[in-house]
């Protein structure tokens, strides 16, 4: 497998109204091409602050993380929060189409790969409709649809479910998994339940509380393609319990 | 330090929404209520027969605005004022707008001027239009100057609350899509700012005809407001009343173009399931 990204030694130390605060310390790790990773740990460890660093939003205040297979070409990254943040006012197709008018695609082309994405995760009746007339889970939907749009070489998601009921959240993993496995693309995930991440990633690490410093990192030798019966795999309980032992 | 966007007051969203509902639901109650004001105008002029310089009666200002209209005295009074209006408006808005950005975009820029702008609103523009008037004549421009500086505050404070309320996380999304300056502004910054932007130009239009009147009052030949002169020096009080209400149709009208636009910026916001 090729490198993709390769994260060296890590560090984000904030400087807030009460003093200095250390979020990231020491963080390597690798990731492959077309790998999808997860990242569990108690929240306030640094989880989103990683996937920041990585998204470029904020800079680093130690070690350095570098794009292995594209020398001076800026990767593609499409990140996925907690809340879909959609702009509320523009439609679900509009939203969706907002990053390849970014990209500055030809208005046809764009439209036809739109609308193949609104299928895809099936809201063609709600292509017209504005986000605040949408439920927690479809929002959540727009927001995936339009970060696989831009086709980018790094998905980041951050807690992309936390904000969804159980049932609502299980089925959008069966999603993500299905979109995917059709579009592959280097993943890191930031979730907070231990069975989305074994059921959807090649590879699972956990963070350890703040100062976050990577405690556990783990293959997941599952096959593919998983469904929801996976959850009932031996293999799979004896990580579930691992993982569970690992997270303070 | 500027936190709230300029309204009317506090409880102007509340009244809004009163006011609307009447104008959708009893467009017809706001007639009856402006005939019954009317039947009362005309029932006291006649039984009290009081002097027509002090109150004239409603066909007295009919009359008076026939006329006016007819020698074309009105309109080209009306067209004076409202082209003050509109220029001091446009460009009132245009430059707290783009001051209101970079205030907005820099909180160490808004600490350094805001002193001086608050103290600003602290000076009556009343009390300085005689200034303005001798500083740059009697003609319109210094009309427009005057509407453009009665304008500028709340545009000003709307454009910075705008700006300031864009959400971080959709700033997130744009920055790791790599948005440039440009489609930052023009695709996030813009349309999530346009209601507030709206509102404050909603209020800048009413206060702009006031900016217009007060620089008429104090120094012109022409204008709505020269003809409110007029008519209190000639005791035609008729033709005081006939201006006071040519300036009210300005203002309602511009006021509910403004907030069209503003309804308009925010349709998404009334969508149901
Ligand atoms: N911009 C910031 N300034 C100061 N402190 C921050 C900032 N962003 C995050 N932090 C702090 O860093 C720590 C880790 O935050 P975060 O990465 O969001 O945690 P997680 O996503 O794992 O819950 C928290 O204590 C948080 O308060
Ligand atoms: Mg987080």
């Amino acid at each position: 497998m090729t490198q993709f990204l390769e994260v060296d030694h890590l560090g984000m130390t904030f400087n807030g109204a009460e003093g200095e605060l250390q979020a990231l310390q020491d963080v390597s790790f690798i990731l492959a091409e077309q790998e999808f990773l997860s990242v569990l740990g108690p929240s306030g460890s640094g989880k989103s602050t990683l996937l920041r660093l990585l998204a470029g939003l904020i800079k680093p205040t130690a070690g350095s993380f570098q794009f292995g297979c594209l020398p001076n070409v800026q990767p593609r990254i499409s990140l996925v929060f907690q809340q879909a943040n959609l702009m509320p006012w523009r439609t679900v197709l509009q939203n969706i189409l907002l990053p390849l008018e970014l990209q500055g695609v030809e208005r046809g082309k764009a439209l036809e790969r739109a609308n193949a994405m609104i299928q895809l995760v099936g809201l063609e009746e709600f292509a017209q409709a504005w986000p605040s007339e949408l439920s927690g889970g479809m929002a959540q939907r727009v927001a995936i649809a339009r970060a696989f749009i831009a086709e980018p070489d790094l998905l980041l998601l951050d807690e992309p479910f936390g904000s969804l009921d159980a049932l609502t959240r299980e089925r959008m993993g069966a999603e993500l998994l299905k979109i995917w496995q059709s579009q592959r693309t280097a993943v890191i995930m930031v979730t907070h339940s231990i069975s989305e991440a074994l059921l959807l990633s090649d590879r699972v690490m956990v963070f350890s509380p703040r100062p976050a410093s990577i405690v556990v990192e783990m293959k997941v030798d599952l096959p593919r393609p998983r469904q929801e019966e996976t959850r009932y795999d031996p293999q799979f309980q004896q990580y579930a319990k691992r993982l569970r032992q690992s997270i303070k | 330090m500027i936190k709230q966007p300029v309204s009317e007051s506090k409880s102007s969203g509340k009244r809004h929404k009163t006011l609307e509902k009447l104008a959708r639901y009893n467009g017809w109650l706001v007639i009856v209520s402006i005939l019954l004001v009317l039947a009362v105008w005309a029932l006291g002029v006649l039984w009290g027969k009081p002097p027509a310089f002090l109150l004239p009666s409603p066909q007295a200002v009919w009359d008076k605005f026939t006329s006016t209209l007819a020698d074309g005295s009105l309109l080209r009074h009306a067209s004076v004022t409202f082209y003050e209006v509109l220029a001091g408006l446009f460009f009132g808005s245009l430059l707290a707008t783009c001051l209101g950005y970079f205030l907005a975009k820099s909180s160490a820029l808004e600490k350094l001027l805001s002193p001086y702008l608050v103290a600003s609103q602290a000076i009556p523009l009343v009390a300085i239009a005689p200034l303005l008037i001798i500083w740059f004549g009697p003609g319109i421009s210094s009309k427009i100057l005057i509407c453009a500086l009665i304008v500028f505050f709340p545009v000003l404070v709307n454009t910075i609350i705008g700006f300031r309320g864009v959400p971080d996380n959709l700033r997130d999304l744009m920055v790791s899509m790599r948005a440039t300056r440009w489609q930052k502004l023009h695709l996030l910054e813009i349309p999530a700012a346009l209601p507030i932007l709206f509102g404050g130009l909603r209020i800048g239009a009413t206060l702009s005809v006031i900016g217009a009147v007060v620089g008429e009052f104090v120094g012109s030949d022409k204008g709505l407001g020269f003809l409110i002169n007029v008519g209190r020096g000639q005791f035609d009080t008729a033709l005081v009343f006939v201006a006071i209400f040519t300036l009210i149709f300005m203002a309602l009208s511009l006021y509910g173009l403004a907030m069209l636009a503003e309804k308009r910026s925010t349709r998404w916001k009334s969508a149901h399931h």
